[in-house]
């Protein structure tokens, strides 16, 4: 598979002080959906607008189908944006809306109005050509935004935001057709969003930004499972920190001393010995042991609150040190609820080694 | 009832002052003009009658029409002309200009005329296209006339110059406004489908800013259709317009009945243009709302 758009050590400076983004390099391979997720000012969105032509990086290439097209305008780029706010025009009816950019690429009044009737009933709604876009909801606008984007075949599909303005029942339901959608066009996605359950619901690949940078570049389940910073451990799920300091290697792995116990991680980082670390490991992947239990991590704590939330319980412990940490679990029967851990218990927790992030240095957690 | 009754006289006392003023300076005034408008002249004063002779004077006597002609020619100049000037300078306000600074101070520059005198800016047109004026002597000192002319002042040249002058800040206040609404992104959303700068204005941001040409073109067009000031200072012996015909029926000709009926006339043609702008404007709205 060949790369569709290749970026080339980009780079956006507002000013001297100023850094939209900061040296990035990505490729996307044809036919992939490529997510870049970040917090607001992280660069995704000018990352994206560079990509589509509306602004021009002022360091490196950008490439699609290996042409470089770094100060081609949009007009003259085979891409297609969704706009955050759709974008829709309103003084046209949904179907001028869709048609709007074929007629520039030389097709007849009919054909055009075939296209968009095909491209409404792709994204599901078949009856609504002749409406104007301020008779439709905020779904249906979507869709709108959607077709008229596909319908030009564009070599490429940028998505910025796209379903940030729909409320979160629609937005699970968008999600899944969106995901659908991709499948069926084999078009390209490259979408921006800052919601990290739709980055890896949707997304073949995700690419994680901070501050301009990319932090991490990898499929969904291996940046959950294998974060490369702290940074990203916190920003895809939820993440325990906890200090310590290296103590050793044993074949069982790493050796990591810290207030709370002793760990022993799989992960292995080319640190000396004595380094400070923090370790990582996500709340669903700690248990309560019962009596008698017993794991390759067991670490005392107390209990400091429990939290109930339907599906199962969120518990605080309190560990030796003072660091506070989650442990959920889920509760699969009633039987369970009566087991439920009374603030104040004593507790020992379990965590096995491949569960246990390793990270150089010290984070503020 | 006893605690809604001061409710009541409270409402009837904000309502009732603004009604009031309407009743006694607007519509008594227009009852009265209408009723002179079938009355008859018997110099020097006028008797009360019913008949249609005022009007049918103004339909059958060439120099009305012809005044009325002119005066609808001067607008409707003016109204372009002014489009003209104010359209391209909102445009680069809204969408060219970076600094905010520079775009206050330029849309304060085509406001700040308004606080002035209206007089005043009327002369400043007798100054500058006078045969002793700044642009006589401009052009003098180039060399391109060797004396004074007298081609730019007393004319309808001079009419249109200074009304366009005079009413263009109601042109660019409302296409300002209209250019300001449109979302930025709708002008990427046409270039990312494929159009250029020329295609995008025209597809979209000049449909889109319809209604505020409606509204300045209606507004300088009216303003300028009941002027009489500029063709006072600046308009010469064929640079009588509708307005100050009337001034004169009132005045120096003693013929309130025909003054009259050439306001009525007036009034209905400056409806008949508010009505058209005002429907053009509701079009254009189901369309962007």
């Amino acid at each position: 598979m060949a790369a569709i758009i290749e970026l080339q050590r980009i780079s956006k400076h507002y000013s001297k002080t100023i850094i939209g983004v900061d040296d990035v390099s990505l490729d996307v391979e044809d036919g992939e959906f490529v997510t870049l997720l970040g917090p607001s000012g992280c660069g995704k969105s000018t990352l994206l607008r560079m990509i589509g032509g509306f602004e021009a990086p002022t360091h490196g290439m950008i490439r699609l189908a290996g042409q470089d097209v770094t100060h081609v305008p949009p007009y003259r780029r085979d891409v297609n944006m969704v706009f955050q706010d759709y974008a829709l025009f309103p003084h046209m009816t949904v179907g001028e809306n869709i048609a709007y950019g074929l007629k520039i690429q030389g097709r007849s009044r009919a054909q055009a109005r075939d296209m968009a009737v095909d491209a409404l009933a792709l994204v599901g709604l078949p009856d609504k050509i002749d409406q104007k876009p301020a008779q439709l909801s905020g779904g249906q606008r979507q869709r709108v935004a959607l077709a008229r984007a596909i319908v030009r075949r564009p070599k490429v599909l940028l998505l910025d935001e796209p379903l940030s303005a729909l409320d979160a029942r629609l937005r699970d339901q968008m999600r899944i057709e969106m995901k659908h959608l991709h499948e069926k066009v084999g078009i390209t996605f490259i979408m921006v969003t800052h919601d990290q359950e739709e980055a890896l619901t949707m997304s073949d690949r995700v690419v994680v930004m901070e501050k301009g940078r990319v932090a991490q570049d990898g499929r969904p389940q291996d940046l959950y499972d294998q974060p490369a910073s702290p940074y990203v451990a916190n920003f895809i799920g939820t993440t325990n920190f906890v200090a310590g300091s290296l103590t050793g290697r044993s074949p069982a792995g790493t050796r990591i001393a810290s207030a709370a116990g002793d760990f022993t991680a799989t992960a292995d980082l080319a640190l000396p010995q004595g380094a400070e670390v923090t370790l990582g490991f996500r709340p669903e992947k700690v248990r309560l042991l019962a009596e008698g239990e017993t794991a390759a991590n067991v670490v005392p704590g107390r209990i400091a609150e429990v939290i109930y939330y339907g599906l199962g319980l969120r518990t605080t412990v309190e560990l030796a040190g003072g660091t506070q940490v989650h442990v959920d679990c889920l509760l699969p029967d009633s039987l369970a609820r009566s087991a439920v851990p009374q603030p104040g218990a004593p507790v020992r927790l379990g965590i096995e080694p491949h569960n246990v992030f390793v990270f150089a240095g010290r984070v503020a957690a | 009832m006893i605690a809604r009754a001061p409710r009541n006289l409270s409402a009837l006392l904000v309502l009732g002052i603004p009604l009031l003023w309407i009743v006694v300076f607007m519509l008594l005034p227009y009852g009265i003009i209408v009723t002179y408008s079938f009355w008859l002249k018997s110099y020097p004063t006028f008797k009360p009658a019913f008949q249609f002779g005022n009007y049918l004077t103004l339909l059958t006597d060439v120099q009305y029409l012809q005044v009325l002609g002119r005066t609808l020619k001067i607008s409707i100049l003016v109204s372009i002309l002014s489009l003209g000037l104010a359209y391209p300078f909102a445009w680069w306000l809204v969408f060219r200009c970076r600094s905010q600074a520079l775009r206050t101070w330029a849309y304060m520059a085509v406001i700040a005329p308004l606080w002035v005198s209206y007089l005043l800016r009327a002369y400043i047109w007798k100054t500058i296209l006078g045969t002793e004026g700044i642009l006589n002597s401009f052009l003098m000192s180039t060399g391109l006339i060797s004396e004074p002319s007298s081609l730019f002042l007393y004319n309808q040249f001079a009419m249109v110059v200074t009304l366009t002058y005079i009413f263009i800040p109601f042109m660019v206040m409302p296409i300002y406004t209209a250019l300001e609404r449109i979302p930025l992104n709708l002008a990427e959303a046409s270039a990312d489908l494929g159009m250029g700068p020329v295609q995008t204005f025209l597809k979209v941001t000049l449909p889109l800013s319809t209604p505020g040409i409606a509204a300045g073109f209606t507004l300088t067009f009216c303003l300028s259709f009941g002027d009489f000031i500029a063709p006072f200072l600046v308009g010469g012996p064929d640079g009588n317009l509708i307005a100050s015909v009337i001034q004169t029926q009132f005045g120096a000709a003693l013929n309130w009945p025909l003054g009259s009926a050439l306001s009525i006339v007036m009034l209905i043609i400056v409806l008949a243009i508010v009505s058209l702008s005002d429907r053009l404007e509701a079009t254009a709205h189901t369309g962007a709302a």
